[in-house]
């Protein structure tokens, strides 16, 4: 398979019997209306779930609209973070600087909303225009008396990963420095599960049921001083590995706290996550209790799948997501429900996402990093793919070309993850194939 | 103090920092007008992130495929220009879309490091003149500098700069509908035919971001103004531009204000003499009926019986409904040109508008409704600049009986438990965006029937009878 820019011909990749290579990681070609957003773009999102914090993106007014309330982050305490603040930069503070712009806004806002820690991103200008942000910040914190961190996430500096790791670091800030939530028996923090349309907070169920306490969750329904208290967990359990690998690293390496990877998407990949989990504890009560949970919701969920699985056997779906590991759980679920996997890719992969991807899918399908609408076009038609599981921007693509569609990206407000979400997702993907509206649909 | 004082508290103060903006960047207002000319391919030069937020945001309001590329500025980019990635650009939309035009829109970054994109288009055009090459389209929209609405009319006043011709006037007519549905774009075109007036009209995302079910596959949907009506916007019999404020706005905030606001109507009246015809968006019967009779005296001709009906059935709907819409309090928000069209329709039908706000910062707003509109404001606050905390600060003490604009302010309508009427841009939390109408007899009949019918609702279901009868 060729792409139609001849730089990403190694990007795009079929599975076949010989030696696997794809080409990851690097930065977008100009012009090639990449899927990928900015640097800024990862950092938002990673922490925008953090709800009693305030989120101040510095810079002219564009980025804070485009991030207002966008994500389906629920919280269960405060709603601060669904409010878009900008210090909405002017041409006199390009010229002039924006430091004391930013200054008076942080002062304000943090008097009035009475934030338990502040996070300021800076935008694109903001490294050009040379504004000291982590001076500000720092004064900010001292008038104040909160930690004020500085997310410098200027767009132009790398990719959407790199976001991810300055937010990590951010996050990092605040990890370590309380010791007062009281610790249960097992102690886990979840971490990569951002509680989209409350996901995590079935997540928490079923942990607890099984005898395992959540000390902390970054960043889905994540409290400030939940964070400070985290590096007291005897366990990291992470999803979204690649946007949050960076932070188990750090506090394994700073506190001593493992890490493991884990999936929540799929019967499989969230059995998985509960057995990985107690196994760690070595607990035989835990292991009973797990046991018993899983068996209770496999039993359930079975028989709905099988009939699911008549219902779609031999349909193709196309996946093109934002993180490798999701892919790699769909692929799994999908396969549950007699969908076969055509096409697969994803914005941020790495090497070992894509290996095992690879092993993971059929031959001949198509793998694909960093890809764009009309490569998406052109491998769905040439796979002649039936469903196409995206996001917003991949919606259009699937609607115009007659694919059902599935939103699992972080904007919908279904809960697809853990047992009560497989069956949403096998529900949604039935509805979106089995519509009678495609009959008017000419496919070619 | 318990938490809704707190958080009155909080709205009664003034801030810094702009808080749920009530408003969006330039690039994306000239990302939506060289969506609206045929064949073309926008880039915007800066981030990554810039085209793909403002693609998603687009997407989320028209449904439709928004394929916007970026020169992907990186740290090298910034550091010594961005000159390379805009030929790696342009040469990968070539290979890629093939397109007619290719549209260029700056954004904050590369005008704050100071890119001379007009030079790099002439130098790319030098260097490739063995080619065939598309057209080169290049709008100067820095973040900035006012809003989405400052980047739409330059991207049209930039399209006209770069295409249009001089030459023998012909019989066509210019026209600027603004920002405004696809809908509105269709019905406009159809009452310009019906006068048997031709036309240019810029932009035209009627068809190219309102495209039907593909029959085949396309790299850039049809439809969308010509080259060639682009071109002959010089040499056409008259302009006409709709919208009252345009973009005035981006000269707030600048240090120099020495930069006349140029709309295409006005460049083309400078340039190669054009008549220009400067309306507000016709919005209600008063605004209408200008337009109409300027539609009437460019064509010679009558306005045609269709419309004359139109009219008058809107003015029968008016009456019979009146008592339902007589002393209703709004509050109005959203675009300046939008805003000061509802307002003057609302006036006219007996609603008062108790706010009128925008994120707009023209500092014409208020003197354009008293001088241009003749619209007696006391009683009504007008104001610009404003972001939604604002607006719900103020909606709290005017308790209105319903608002009129965009989605963004849905959580003020719930907090107030006011219907909202939708209208204008972004409208992401409801279906049939691309099909509300908002322009002319028939746009102002079926905003007219929406109001009414949003606070004959309300009454209904907050009476203790269920009257089926109203």
């Amino acid at each position: 398979m060729k792409s139609f820019i001849a730089e990403r011909n190694k990007q795009v990749i079929t599975k076949d019997d010989g030696s696997f290579e794809i080409d990851c990681g690097v930065d977008s070609v100009a012009g090639s209306v990449s899927q990928r957003a900015c640097v800024f773009c990862g950092s938002r999102v990673v922490l925008y779930p953090i709800a009693d914090a305030l989120h101040v993106v510095h810079g002219p007014i564009g980025c804070a609209s485009y991030t207002w309330d966008i994500r389906g982050s629920l919280s269960s305490h405060e709603q601060l973070h669904r409010m878009s603040f900008s210090t909405d930069l002017r041409e006199k503070h390009v010229i002039f600087g924006g430091e004391k712009q930013l200054e008076n806004a942080l002062l304000e806002l943090i008097e009035a909303y009475k934030p338990k820690a502040a996070f300021v991103y800076s935008t694109c200008i903001v490294g050009v225009i040379g504004d000291d942000v982590l001076r500000i910040c720092k004064q900010t914190s001292q008038k104040t008396g909160i930690d004020v961190i500085a997310v410098q996430s200027e767009g132009f500096q790398g990719t959407k990963k790199d976001g991810y790791k300055i937010a990590c670091d951010a996050i990092g800030k605040l990890v370590g420095t309380r010791n007062d939530k009281p610790l249960g028996e097992f102690n886990i923090n979840i971490l990569g599960d951002f509680n989209l349309a409350g996901e995590l907070w079935m997540l928490k169920e079923y942990y607890e049921k099984i005898g395992i306490s959540i000390l902390s969750t970054i960043t889905g329904d994540a409290k400030v001083d939940d964070i400070r208290n985290s590096h007291r967990a005897s366990l990291n359990v992470v999803q979204c590995s690649g946007s949050m690998m960076h932070l188990a690293k750090d506090m394994k390496e700073k506190y001593g706290v493992t890490f493991i990877k884990v999936s929540y998407f799929g019967i499989e990949d969230m059995s998985d996550a509960l057995y990985d989990v107690v196994e760690f504890f070595k607990s035989e009560t835990l292991m009973n209790n797990a046991k018993e949970l899983v068996k209770e919701e496999i039993g359930r969920l079975m028989p709905i799948m099988a009939e699911y699985k008549k219902k779609l056997q031999g349909k193709k779906a196309a996946i093109y997501v934002g993180g490798a590991c999701k892919a790699i759980s769909l692929v799994k679920a999908l396969r549950l429900i007699g969908v076969t996997t055509v096409v697969v890719g994803s914005q941020t992969g790495n090497k070992e996402d894509y290996e095992l991807l690879h092993q993971l899918c059929d031959k001949g399908t198509i793998l694909v990093d960093d890809s764009n609408p009309l490569e998406l076009t052109s491998l769905v038609l040439e796979k002649g793919a039936d469903i196409f599981i995206g996001g917003v921007k991949e919606r259009p693509i699937a609607h115009k070309l007659g694919l059902g569609f599935c939103d699992h990206n972080h904007e919908r407000k279904l809960p697809l993850a853990g047992y009560e979400g497989m069956i949403k997702f096998a529900e949604e993907i039935f509805a979106t194939a089995s519509s009678p509206v495609w009959q008017f649909v000419r496919k070619k | 103090m318990d938490t809704k004082d707190i958080h009155l508290d909080i709205q009664s103060k003034s801030f810094t920092a702009t808080r749920n903006a009530c408003k969006v960047c330039t690039p994306l207002g000239a990302s939506i007008v060289f969506k609206g000319i045929e064949g073309c391919l926008p880039m915007l030069h800066g981030s990554q992130g810039c085209a793909t937020y403002i693609r998603r945001y687009l997407i989320s309001h028209f449904k439709e495929p928004m394929d916007i590329a970026s020169s992907n500025f990186s740290e090298s980019s910034t550091v010594f220009g961005g000159n390379k990635n805009f030929i790696i650009g342009i040469n990968n939309i070539i290979s890629q879309y093939n397109p007619k035009v290719i549209a260029i829109a700056s954004t904050c970054l590369s005008e704050t490091i100071g890119e001379d994109v007009p030079a790099m288009i002439r130098e790319y055009i030098a260097v490739n003149k063995d080619k065939t090459l598309p057209e080169f389209i290049y709008a100067s929209t820095p973040s900035y500098q006012g809003t989405h609405m400052e980047g739409f009319h330059e991207a049209v006043y930039a399209s006209v700069k770069f295409l249009a011709q001089g030459g023998e006037k012909n019989e066509k007519i210019n026209i600027f509908p603004g920002f405004v549905s696809t809908e509105d774009l269709r019905h406009v075109k159809e009452i310009f035919e019906d006068f048997g007036l031709s036309y240019n009209m810029l932009p035209d995302y009627s068809d190219s971001l309102d495209n039907p079910a593909w029959e085949e596959v396309v790299k850039i949907p049809a439809g969308g103004t010509s080259i060639e009506d682009i071109k002959s916007t010089g040499t056409a019999k008259a302009s006409i531009e709709l919208g009252r404020v345009m973009n005035k706005g981006g000269l707030n905030g600048r240090i120099k204000n020495n930069n006349k606001v140029i709309t295409a109507g006005k460049y083309l009246k400078d340039t190669y003499d054009i008549d220009n015809y400067s309306l507000g968006l016709p919005i209600g019967i008063k605004e209408t009926d200008e337009f109409f009779a300027v539609l009437s005296q460019l064509s010679g001709k009558p306005i045609p019986k269709k419309y004359q009906m139109q009219r008058g059935r809107l003015v029968d709907a008016y009456i019979d409904a009146h008592k339902h819409i007589f002393g209703q309090r709004a509050i109005v928000f959203g675009d300046e040109d939008m805003v000061i069209g509802l307002t003057a329709f609302l006036y006219e039908i007996g609603v008062v508008p108790v706010l009128v706000a925008t994120g707009g910062e023209s500092g014409v707003l208020k003197q354009t409704l008293e001088n241009d509109l003749n619209i007696n404001t006391s009683g009504m606050i007008i104001r610009q600049g404003m972001d939604f905390e604002e607006i719900a600060a103020l909606g709290k003490e005017l308790n209105p009986d319903f608002l009129i604009g965009n989605s963004k302010g849905y959580y003020i309508a719930r907090e107030l438990k006011k219907p909202l009427v939708r209208v204008g841009f972004p409208i992401h939390d409801r279906y049939g965006c691309q099909r509300i109408q908002h322009l002319c007899y028939e746009g102002t009949q079926q905003l007219f029937d929406t109001i009414t019918n949003a606070i004959v609702q309300y009454k209904q279901d907050n009476s203790e009878v269920g009257y089926k009868y109203i």
